[in-house]
């Protein structure tokens, strides 16, 4: 099972190894993680994606919770906004440049840069959708990709605050 | 103008510590320099690991944090296992260590070991202080930490330069406010409403105690919820001492060590009522050491435990104190069904029996459990790691005192530096440390903080010149290869006492023993007595 955290910490040092090391010691993967300051500079969120069944979610929520630095944690997985951004280096000869530039239009993604053999395209979108790009480009083969976590919030009134 | 180092030392005045455990080195030296002339008394340990193990006897025996102090690099790393113990049985300690200069952390100089790093996975909190001004604050919030919630070791490491600069003024707080820490301490109502209609409605119930019972300083209370509503009590090692071991309600420890009337009546009950323990696999090996219909209500300070080892269907979480005062107010006057009892106390008749003695040998159960009544009530009895901790915690019959040992992480070598510190926290009160002749060997330098303070603990040396429980195990699972397991080159324990200018004894049979500890039971000077075990002595 999939889930993911969103988690409200005190933004000083050593925090992400903190919660980092939460992870790695029981043997767990982060499939992706994203931290960034709020809109109040000493609180920083920090969104991690990982796998596990529900007792290991549920350990994690409270180990999580135990840390002096960690001010809320939060299991989203009612109705949330998910994002990452994605750059992507396709390889892009002059022949094919047209069909790339469409690919990229279909999926409302953007040029933001060309070279003779390539293409560099950015995607701000979720998960399923990023994927679906990656394997519409495979085809014309891909360079690079750089990826950043995934942040994510819910939909509606509420909100996660200090 | 005052410096960092004098503020560290106004910091452990302002928090009452009157005594500290700890070695010096370079980069803790402005601090021991500052310690020179202060109020607090500095324990000289002879090596780091036993400093902290010194600070968790004197914090179980004292009910306030205990502190030790270690230089940076190998003196911290030193402490790594005493704080990794004090962790596992969530004693509150605080550990001070010097670092190198703070412009020179991560080149790697003389002595500097990433130790708040190292020690990560288990402290409770840590700190890198990188300026003086928050030596206060970081203090204030370390005693603060150590000592409320489930309580545990906080590490504070203070680079040389932030313990030599100096600011205007020293001003302790006088509270804390961390905002992602506030543990609940009050049970939930409803919880504590289902819990007492699921016990009043319970046929076979039983408690079982664990160390929170103890670290909430609950005692009294938790007898009397024991002796109004005659559930018998089972303890975890960790809860020995939750009441007397020959109050009828008492039924021992239970677990893969335990005793057998414990473990059979954790298996019949119907309602277990779990306060203050984790059941780790030592207590409950596996879930079907209870029956498939019991219901569990869990009372722990820490949510994480609840649910995290044994299935719970009521879970409280707060602390004991408040949450045993709910309780009581709202029990009635139920009382568990006469017949419960009495099956209880017939498998407790049933199951006893007395261990079989060797010509020659000090038969180390019968010994341990003749040993509460020959001292005071309050005596405080260590055990060590290994066959004696299992022989202390079943056979020990606990009176008013405490027995201290490291159920959770089962450190060798924690007996004699847990007992320094015990003595210096309750130094009227007889401490008896009972270790193997390996246990005694991981820490026998300690002696010398033993002879070098006139400590009257008086030691006994289970000696078998084997390391007992791992020579069980090989016996069992291991087609009786004893690899590694014989203590060869044991030295003369005797001559090693007197070299520390310790008085000492042998024994060869129980009566030989007896008549030695009578005969020292007054003094107040250091003993070891050395007593011989015959080697194929079970664990239980």
């Amino acid at each position: 099972m999939q889930y993911t955290l969103s988690i409200l910490v005190e933004n000083q040092a050593g925090v992400l190894s903190k919660i980092s090391g939460l992870f790695s010691r029981r043997g767990f993967n982060i499939d992706s993680l994203a931290v960034g300051v709020t809109n109040n500079p000493a609180v920083s969120r920090i969104t991690i994606v990982a796998n596990g069944d529900e007792y290991v979610v549920e350990q994690l929520e409270k180990q999580l919770n135990k840390l002096i630095p960690v001010i809320k944690v939060k299991r989203l997985d009612g109705d949330f906004i998910s994002r990452e951004l994605i750059l992507i280096k396709v390889h892009c000869t002059a022949s094919k440049r047209s069909e790339i530039i469409q690919t990229a239009e279909i999926m409302n993604a953007k040029i933001v840069d060309a070279a003779q053999s390539c293409v560099t395209i950015e995607f701000c979108e979720c998960t399923n959708r990023i994927n679906t790009l990656i394997d519409l480009l495979k085809p014309y083969g891909i360079r690079e990709i750089v990826r950043t976590g995934t942040i994510a919030v819910d939909r509606g009134n509420t909100a996660l605050c200090v | 103008m005052i410096s960092g180092a004098e503020i560290m030392v106004k910091c452990l005045e302002a928090e009452g510590v009157n005594v500290v455990f700890g070695y010096p080195g370079a980069a803790i030296c402005p601090f021991y320099d500052k310690l020179y002339n202060s109020s607090i008394k500095h324990v000289l340990v002879r090596e780091e690991q036993n400093a902290a193990h010194a600070a968790s006897g004197y914090a179980r025996c004292s009910d306030r944090p205990g502190v030790c102090v270690a230089t940076s690099g190998p003196g911290a790393t030193n402490l790594i296992t005493g704080i990794a113990t004090a962790y596992t049985d969530s004693i509150p300690i605080i550990a001070i260590t010097g670092q190198v200069r703070s412009d020179l952390l991560g080149r790697d100089v003389f002595q500097e070991a990433d130790i708040t790093g190292a020690c990560e996975p288990f402290v409770k909190h840590s700190y890198l202080v990188n300026k003086t001004e928050d030596l206060p604050r970081v203090f204030k919030e370390a005693f603060h930490i150590a000592s409320t919630g489930r309580k545990g070791p906080v590490l504070i490491d203070i680079p040389i330069d932030i313990q030599e600069n100096e600011i205007e003024e020293f001003v302790y707080p006088d509270e804390v406010n961390i905002i992602g820490y506030k543990p609940n301490t009050k049970g939930h109502a409803i919880q504590v409403k289902r819990a007492l209609e699921t016990i009043k409605s319970s046929k076979r119930p039983v408690i079982v105690a664990g160390g929170g019972v103890l670290s909430s300083g609950i005692k009294p209370k938790f007898q009397l919820f024991a002796d109004k509503t005659k559930i018998p009590v089972i303890s975890t090692m960790m809860g020995i001492g939750v009441m007397p071991s020959d109050h009828e309600m008492y039924l021992g420890m239970l677990g893969t060590h335990g005793r057998a009337v414990a473990n059979r009546a954790l298996h019949e009950a119907d309602v277990v009522i779990v306060c203050g323990a984790r059941l780790g696999d030592r207590a409950v090996a596996s879930p079907h050491q209870m029956s498939e219909n019991t219901t569990v209500i869990h009372i722990d300070i820490d949510p994480a435990e609840i649910g995290k080892n044994v299935k719970t269907e009521i879970p409280i979480v707060g602390d004991m104190k408040n949450v045993l005062n709910a309780l009581l107010d709202g029990i009635g006057d139920y009382e568990v069904l006469p017949e419960w009892n009495a099956t209880v106390k017939e498998w407790k008749k049933e199951l006893h029996k007395e261990p079989p003695t060797f010509d020659g040998y000090v038969e180390p159960r019968t010994l341990v459990s003749h040993l509460s009544a020959m001292f005071r009530s309050k005596a405080i009895l260590v055990a060590d790691v290994g066959q004696n901790q299992i022989w202390c915690a079943n056979n020990f019959r606990i009176r008013e005192g405490r027995f201290l040992t490291t159920g959770g992480m089962g450190t060798m070598g924690y007996s004699i530096p847990a007992a320094v510190g015990a003595k210096f926290a309750r130094p009227k009160r007889d401490v008896i440390v009972i270790c193997g002749d390996g246990s005694f060997q991981m820490s026998m330098n300690e002696l010398a903080t033993i002879a070098g303070n006139n400590l009257g603990i008086k030691i006994i040396i289970m000696r078998n010149s084997r390391l007992g429980m791992v020579r069980e195990l090989q016996d069992k699972h291991y087609g009786k290869r004893h690899s590694a397991t014989i203590l060869e080159g044991d030295p003369d324990f005797l001559k090693i006492a007197e070299a520390y200018g310790i008085d000492h004894a042998e024994a060869h049979s129980n009566e030989e023993a007896e008549k030695i500890i009578q005969g020292i039971v007054k003094s107040d000077k250091p003993f070891i007595l050395v007593c011989d075990v015959y080697p194929d002595t079970p664990s239980i």
